[in-house]
C-alpha cells in the first residue's frame, strides 16, 4: 500500500483536499463550458440582461502594444458589447494629446507628497521600466501608450515607507479635448506607499497606469474619478505584484459622462496578497464601467475583488465584468470576487458578469458572487414609519451599502469627503 | 393620557381595475392603556386601517379624519407620525439592504426622540430588550430583517416597539406565522410596553389565539370596511365559537 501525502506543495490533497465538482487534480479549463452556458445570468432584477459570452478563455485575449492589433471596435466584441462606443470615438482614435508639448495641454498634472526616498521623473517610449508591467488589452490602452512621449514615473526607493499619500491631481481643462496619459509607479523591495490619483474637471481622457511592486513592498493605488458630467475617461491600470508583496487598488467613480476602467493584476512570484475594490454611483445619463482581471499566474497567492455600485435615475448605467483566471501553475491560490449593485430608482440598469476560470484543482479557494438589489418605496416606507425622515433614510441605505468599500481606503480625508459626496449624489436626482 | 381618534374614515386604493373603496366609514377611539382588538374575515379592511394610520402612500383617505390628541395625523408624513408616537408593527416587515439593525435602531430612536440616545445606556437597553425577546445578539450586526425568518421578523418588530416607546401601537396580524413559543414571547413584549409605558394598542388579528396572551378590553368586528359590532372580550369568545358567518349578510357578501 502506498502512502498518500496529505500535502503537495503546501496544498491539501487526497481525502482532505478541497473538492470542486467536475475537477480532477489535473484541473480543467472551464472557460469553454462556462462561456457557452448562455443562460448563466448574474444580474438579477428586470434591469439586468442575460449574459452570453463566447470569447473563450481570458488567457487567450489579445494583448500588445501595436495599435493595428486592435481594430476599431464595433460593439460586438466581448470586451466592448456593454459600452456606448459612439461617445468614445474621441478617446479611441490614434492621435496625440491636443496641444502636446505646448503649455496648452488640456490636462494638468500635479504631483505632491513626494518625500525623501520618492523619485519623480519621466520615462520616454521604450525607456525601462515603462511597458514592463502594462500590457495593453484593448485599443484604448494601446493608443494611449503610443501617444505619450514622457510618462510620469514615481519611484518609491527600497525600504522607503511613505506615511502620507503621494498625490497625483489630474485636472482636465475642457470637455471634448483629447488627452493621453501614462503613469508608471514603481515600488522597490520593502517600500510602502499609498498613491492617490484624483481626476477632476473635463477632458476626453485616456490614461494608463502601471504599477510594479517589488518583493515585500506594499502599495495602494486609490483612483478617484470625480470628473465633471461631460468628461470621458478610459484607462487601463495594470499591476505586477512581487513575492510576499501587497497591492490594493481602489477605484471610486462618481463623476464623468462615461468612465471605463480596466484594472488588472498578476503576480511575479508567490506569497502575495492583491485586492481590487471599487465604489461607483451612477446618475441619469452616466455610463460607468469597471472591468477587473485577476491573473493567478503563479502559485500560493491570494486575491480579493469587491465592487459595489449604486444607480439612481433614468438611464443610469453601470457595468462590472470581473475575470479571475487561475492558471494551471497557480496551485494554492485563494481567490474571491464579488459585485453588488443597489438600484435606487426605476430606469437604471446594472450589468454584472463574474467570470471564473480554474485550470487546477489544487487550490485553497475560489469563489464569485453577484447581486443586484433594489431600494424601493417599501424600504422607504419602512424606515420612515420608524420616524426616519426620507433624506436620512436614503442616506442610511446607500452609506451602509457603500461603507464596506469606504472602510478599505486608508486615507481618512478621502473617507470623509466620500461620505459628503454620497450625500450630494443622493440629493442630485431630486430625492 | 393620550387619545387616538378615528372618525368616519373612508379609504380607497388604486388598482388595475380602477379605484376600490376599502374602508367605508370607520370610527374608533383608543385611549392610553387600552387594548382594542380588531377582528374580521379576510379582506374586511383590517390591514388597510393599520397602513392608513401609519401613512402608507398607497392608501388614499377620501373622507374622515385621524386625530392624535387633537392633532391631524393625516397631515403628517409617515416619519412625523412615528415621531408623534404612533407605531405600526407590520404584517410583512421589509428587508432593508445595507443597513445594520444597530445603525437602524439608533437612527430611528434619534429621529423619534429628537436627540441621540446616550450610547452606553442605549446599547445596554437594546441588549436587554433583545434578550427578553430571545433575539440572538448577532442580529444587531445583521441588516434589517435581511434573511430573518417570519418569526424573527415579528420579534424584531416588537423589539422596536419596546425601544421606541410609542403612545399607540398598531399590531397588524403580528400573530400570523408564529409558533406557540414565539407567540408567547411576542405577547409578553407587547404586555411589557403596555404596562411600562401605558401604551394604547390596536391589535389586528384573524384568530383569537393571541387574545389568550394579550387581553383586550374592547373587541371590534370588522366586516366590509366597517365596524359591524363592538363589545368586550366576550365577543371574541363568541367569534371563536361561531365564526364570522352571522356578520356576512347576503348584502355584504355580494359586494
Amino acid at each position: 500500500m502506498t502512502e498518500t501525502p496529505e500535502k503537495v506543495a503546501g496544498v491539501e490533497v487526497g481525502e482532505r483536499r478541497i473538492s470542486i465538482p467536475g475537477f480532477t487534480e489535473e484541473g480543467e479549463n472551464l472557460a469553454a463550458e462556462t462561456n457557452s452556458a448562455a443562460d448563466h445570468t448574474h444580474g438579477g432584477l428586470g434591469e439586468s440582461k442575460k449574459v452570453t459570452s463566447g470569447a473563450g478563455s481570458r488567457a487567450n485575449r489579445h494583448i500588445g502594444f501595436d495599435v493595428s492589433g486592435f481594430p476599431e471596435p464595433t460593439g460586438r466584441e466581448e470586451e466592448w458589447r456593454f459600452t456606448p462606443l459612439k461617445k468614445l470615438a474621441g478617446v479611441l482614435s490614434d492621435i496625440a494629446t491636443d496641444g502636446a508639448g505646448t503649455d496648452q495641454e488640456p490636462v494638468d498634472y500635479q504631483v505632491s507628497g513626494a518625500v525623501e526616498g520618492v523619485e519623480i521623473s519621466t520615462l520616454a517610449l521604450g525607456q525601462s521600466p515603462r511597458g514592463a508591467v502594462l500590457q495593453p488589452a484593448d485599443r484604448a490602452a494601446a493608443v494611449a501608450y503610443k501617444n505619450v512621449d514622457d510618462a510620469l514615473h514615481i519611484k518609491v526607493t527600497e525600504g522607503t515607507e511613505v506615511a502620507e499619500p503621494i498625490r497625483v491631481d489630474i485636472t482636465g481643462k475642457a470637455a471634448g479635448v483629447r488627452a493621453n496619459s501614462h503613469l508608471v509607479v514603481e515600488a522597490e523591495p520593502n517600500a510602502k506607499a499609498v498613491i492617490v490619483l484624483e481626476h477632476r474637471g473635463s477632458a476626453d481622457y485616456n490614461g494608463n497606469v502601471e504599477v510594479k511592486i517589488a518583493d515585500g513592498a506594499s502599495v495602494s493605488v486609490i483612483s478617484l474619478q470625480r470628473w465633471n458630467d461631460d468628461a470621458v475617461h478610459v484607462g487601463q491600470h495594470d499591476a505586477e505584484v512581487g513575492k510576499d508583496a501587497k497591492y490594493k487598488h481602489v477605484a471610486v467613480t462618481l463623476g464623468g459622462s462615461i468612465v471605463r476602467l480596466n484594472t488588472n493584476f498578476r503576480y511575479a512570484a508567490e506569497g502575495a496578497r492583491a485586492e481590487m475594490y471599487g465604489l461607483y454611483f451612477a446618475d441619469a445619463g452616466q455610463h460607468i464601467e469597471h472591468r477587473t482581471f485577476v491573473d493567478h499566474n503563479s502559485p500560493r497567492n491570494s486575491s480579493d475583488v469587491l465592487y459595489k455600485g449604486a444607480l439612481q435615475g433614468e438611464t443610469a448605467r453601470t457595468v462590472w465584468v470581473g475575470d479571475v483566471l487561475i492558471r494551471k501553475e497557480a496551485e494554492g491560490t485563494d481567490s474571491y470576487e464579488k459585485n453588488q449593485n443597489l438600484v435606487l430608482t426605476d430606469g437604471a440598469r446594472a450589468d454584472s458578469v463574474p467570470n471564473l476560470e480554474i485550470e487546477t484543482g489544487l487550490i485553497d479557494g475560489a469563489g464569485h458572487a453577484s447581486s443586484t438589489g433594489r431600494f424601493d418605496d417599501n424600504h422607504l416606507f419602512y424606515l420612515m414609519s420608524r420616524g426616519i425622515p426620507e433624506d436620512i433614510a436614503r442616506q442610511l441605505v446607500v452609506r451602509g451599502f457603500m461603507n464596506e468599500i469606504i472602510q478599505k481606503i486608508e486615507v481618512s480625508s478621502i473617507r470623509e469627503s466620500l461620505a459628503e459626496d454620497l450625500e450630494r449624489e443622493l440629493r442630485i436626482s431630486g430625492h | 393620557m393620550s387619545t387616538l381618534e378615528i372618525k368616519d374614515l373612508h379609504v380607497s386604493i388604486e388598482t388595475d381595475q380602477g379605484t376600490k373603496d376599502i374602508l367605508k366609514g370607520v370610527s374608533l377611539t383608543i385611549n392610553s392603556g387600552e387594548i382594542h382588538a380588531i377582528m374580521g374575515p379576510n379582506g374586511s379592511g383590517k390591514s388597510t386601517l393599520a397602513s392608513t394610520i401609519a401613512g402608507h402612500p398607497r392608501y388614499e383617505v377620501t373622507k374622515g379624519e385621524i386625530l392624535l390628541d387633537g392633532e391631524d395625523v393625516l397631515e403628517m408624513g409617515p416619519d412625523e407620525r412615528a415621531q408623534a408616537g404612533l407605531f405600526l408593527a407590520m404584517q410583512y416587515p421589509v428587508e432593508v439592504p445595507g443597513v445594520t439593525m444597530t445603525n437602524f435602531l439608533r437612527t430611528a430612536k434619534t429621529a423619534i426622540d429628537g436627540e441621540a440616545p446616550k450610547l452606553r445606556t442605549w446599547t445596554k437597553e437594546v441588549k436587554n430588550a433583545m434578550e427578553k425577546l430571545r433575539i440572538d445578539a448577532d442580529f444587531a450586526n445583521r441588516n434589517v430583517n435581511e434573511g430573518f425568518s417570519g418569526g424573527e421578523k415579528k420579534r424584531v418588530e416588537i423589539l422596536q416597539l419596546e425601544l421606541f416607546k410609542p403612545k399607540f401601537a398598531i399590531l397588524d396580524e403580528t400573530d400570523s406565522g408564529l409558533d406557540i413559543d414565539a407567540l408567547r414571547v411576542v405577547s409578553e413584549g407587547v404586555n411589557r410596553a403596555h404596562e411600562e409605558n401605558g401604551m394604547g394598542t390596536l391589535l389586528i388579528t384573524h384568530y383569537t389565539r393571541i387574545l389568550n396572551y394579550i387581553k383586550p378590553s374592547f373587541v371590534h368586528v370588522f366586516v366590509d370596511g366597517k365596524v359591524a359590532e363592538q363589545g368586550g372580550p366576550e365577543l371574541a369568545d363568541e367569534l371563536e365559537a361561531n365564526g364570522y358567518d352571522r356578520f356576512l349578510t347576503p348584502a355584504a357578501a355580494a359586494v
